[in-house]
């Protein structure tokens, strides 16, 4: 599984959505239930999921899911 | 543990048949998970909290403020969550001779609060004690330094402590524990902490709502009570039937250690007041051998109020304890290192606490330490002398027995009941024991110390005490009655609430025929009953129908004038 497709399954389970079809240009703006709280949980899992840290600045600097994943695969063995 | 997203979906369930309970949450960083944590975990124990959140770090506006949201809002439950980083941000900022008084700075604010809600509230207070952070500025020198933001914490955290002791109504949720327990690297997280201002991680959210809410359950009555123990491998190591009493692991034997430390901490729950027992797989004269006459065991017979080594299946003879103790399952704790035992009584009897103890017993305790199965909120002179009560009554139960009538036996016991207003000396048992009892209980009106201290100054209040004495021995306060009166002849019964160890002995007709007795002094002519159904009293739905009052709407009706006392056997003094 490619990351992009790991991360639709962190955001079905974590937001509790149906499905999830994240492309590198989705953003909070396009998931409802992707607010300033929730987010923090997904932080959480996906540090858990992948076995890594983000940084506090990692985290507030993200501008949609295609950053996120440029800065998870630089995390990544 | 149950983690945080579980406890996000409890949120969407069904929790209309819960208990309702306002709880207002006051904090100086960001709770809104905190909250959601909070009333998911009261879904796991089934109450309805209703959570009300001030506006983020609104605490002194809220509560310095009569007429402030908080106050509309009036909160049965308060918790105050004023965090560490805030304290020690604040400490930075002060001169060197405020920061070696910030501790009594501190306590002094927290003092206003509580005076402030006080004055116009009747809500218990549940407040965080501080996590500790040690800056290092001094090294381990801080020790040595009054001045230094750690001796300052820890200074303030003792001092919360002594507040605590003082006022009746402030419960500490031991925050700095939760830490000490899990450690500051699993309960902080540091990179969220600059995101959004929460002081608590994810993965410590369920731990502190967890021990948030087990404070709320006690203040509902929700208490354990009892503890049930089983033997072989549980209180000591090896099979007493088996390698007999020289081979036990208890002492230095083997692992032994690990069972004579679990056995001091069971005896100090008992010195406590939990009542314990035994439910066993052995012979009766083999699996007290141990207790009579193995030098090293921590436990003796005396320690039990109930001792049950037979073959019989344990749900059975948990069922026989109950029978005698006379208490709800849900008051219980069965320990077993047996997960086929554990399985079997968690199947027949759901309500029981069954902890999964681990396989390992000299993680017994730590696992225990960690699952605050005993959480009170109150504790009275009688708790120290439970276990006597009960074995009295295991007594009581087999010379009844032996007697075919009923009237004979309740003779033979010579009882005494000594009655009482609400005096300084019995207000800790008073208010206790509203705030515990659930099955013998009309209305179900929970009291703290305060408030049964001001029913003893009101005038309009009748407040009455009932203890019990017999032949095997003193039962001690038994029951409570507090009359209200209505109109120049209408007395109102408030709370008419009596320990389970006391039925079938003719202690409700002598409470009634007492009751009239003040009644008519006083000149009323009417006594108005209530039976308030809650999911645990429903031994007492005929209660009034059985003293012969007549019902009218919801509300029973007994004429004083008419009234003829039921003989009993029990003298007043």
């Amino acid at each position: 599984m490619n990351i992009i497709q790991q991360l639709n399954e962190i955001f079905i389970e974590v937001l509790d959505l149906e499905t999830s079809s994240l492309t590198n240009e989705t953003t909070a703006n396009n998931i409802e239930e992707w607010d300033s709280l929730s987010h923090i949980m997904l932080i959480v899992a996906i540090e858990k999921h992948f076995k890594i840290k983000f940084t506090s600045r990692e985290i507030q600097q993200w501008k949609n899911v295609g950053e996120m994943i440029t800065c998870i695969e630089t995390k990544l063995p | 543990m149950i983690n945080f997203s579980q406890l996000k979906k409890n949120l969407k369930k069904d929790f209309s048949s819960f208990k309702k309970i306002k709880i207002a949450l006051l904090g100086d960083s960001a709770t809104q998970f905190l909250a959601q944590a909070i009333r998911g975990a009261g879904y796991e124990n089934s109450l309805d909290l209703e959570i009300w959140e001030a506006d983020f770090n609104q605490i002194d506006r809220q509560l310095l403020d009569p007429t402030s949201d908080f106050f509309a809002f009036k909160p049965e439950i308060t918790i105050i969550f004023q965090s560490s980083h805030k304290l020690l941000g604040y400490y930075y900022q002060c001169s060197k001779n405020e920061q070696i008084n910030l501790a009594s700075t501190k306590i002094e604010q927290l003092e206003t609060y509580i005076a402030n809600i006080n004055q116009q509230l009747s809500t218990k207070i549940i407040y965080y004690n501080y996590t500790e952070i040690d800056d290092t500025i001094y090294g381990n020198f801080a020790n040595n330094i009054n001045d230094s933001s750690l001796f300052q914490l820890r200074s303030l955290n003792l001092a919360i402590m002594q507040l605590a002791t003082e006022t009746q109504n402030l419960f500490i949720c031991d925050l700095s524990s939760i830490q000490n327990r899990i450690g500051r690297t699993n309960f902080f997280e540091p990179s969220i902490y600059i995101s959004t201002e929460m002081v608590l991680s994810i993965p410590a959210l369920p731990e502190v709502a967890a021990r948030t809410v087990d404070i709320i359950a006690a203040s509902q009555g929700r208490m354990k009570k009892c503890l049930i123990l089983d033997l072989d491998n549980t209180l000591w190591g090896g099979v007493i039937g088996d390698d007999g009493i020289a081979n036990i692991e208890i002492g230095n034997l083997g692992i032994g250690k690990a069972f004579t430390e679990f056995q001091r901490w069971i005896k100090a729950l008992k010195n406590r007041g939990i009542i314990l027992a035994i439910c066993s797989k052995n012979d009766d004269n083999i699996a007290k051998e141990p207790f009579e006459k193995h030098p090293d065991m921590v436990l003796k017979l005396d320690d039990i109020s109930v001792f049950i080594a037979n073959w019989e299946n344990k749900v059975q003879n948990i069922q026989s304890i109950q029978s005698i103790l006379n208490i709800g399952f849900d008051s219980m704790v069965f320990l077993d290192d047996n997960p086929f035992e554990r399985n079997i009584v968690k199947e027949h009897l759901p309500e029981i606490c069954v902890p999964e103890l681990p396989e390992d017993p000299a993680e017994y305790l730590e696992f225990l330490y960690s699952q605050n199965l005993f959480e009170t909120i109150s504790i009275s002179q009688e708790d120290n002398e439970r276990t006597k009560l009960y074995q009295t009554e295991a007594k009581r139960v087999s010379l009844k027995q032996s007697f075919v009538d009923e009237d004979d036996f309740l003779k033979s016991l010579n009882m005494l009941s000594f009655v009482e207003g609400f005096t300084t000396f019995n207000t800790p048992r008073v208010a206790q024991l509203t705030q515990r009892s659930n099955q013998f209980n009309l209305r179900t009106i929970r009291y703290s110390e305060a408030e049964i201290e001001k029913i003893a100054h009101d005038e309009n209040f009748l407040p009455l005490t009932f203890t019990l004495k017999d032949r095997f021995g003193n039962n001690g306060l038994i029951c409570i009655v507090i009359l209200q009166q209505q109109s120049t002849n209408r007395l109102f019964i408030d709370t008419w609430l009596m320990s389970c160890r006391v039925l079938k002995r003719g202690m409700e007709n002598f409470v009634l025929n007492t009751i009239v007795e003040y009644a008519k002094k006083l000149g009323f002519t009417e006594l108005i009953g209530e039976y308030i159904p809650t999911q645990k009293n429903g031994m007492v739905q005929h209660h009034y129908l059985n003293l012969g009052f007549q019902k009218t709407n919801d509300l029973w009706i007994l004429d004083i004038e008419k009234y003829q006392p039921t003989p009993t056997h029990i003298q007043k003094k």
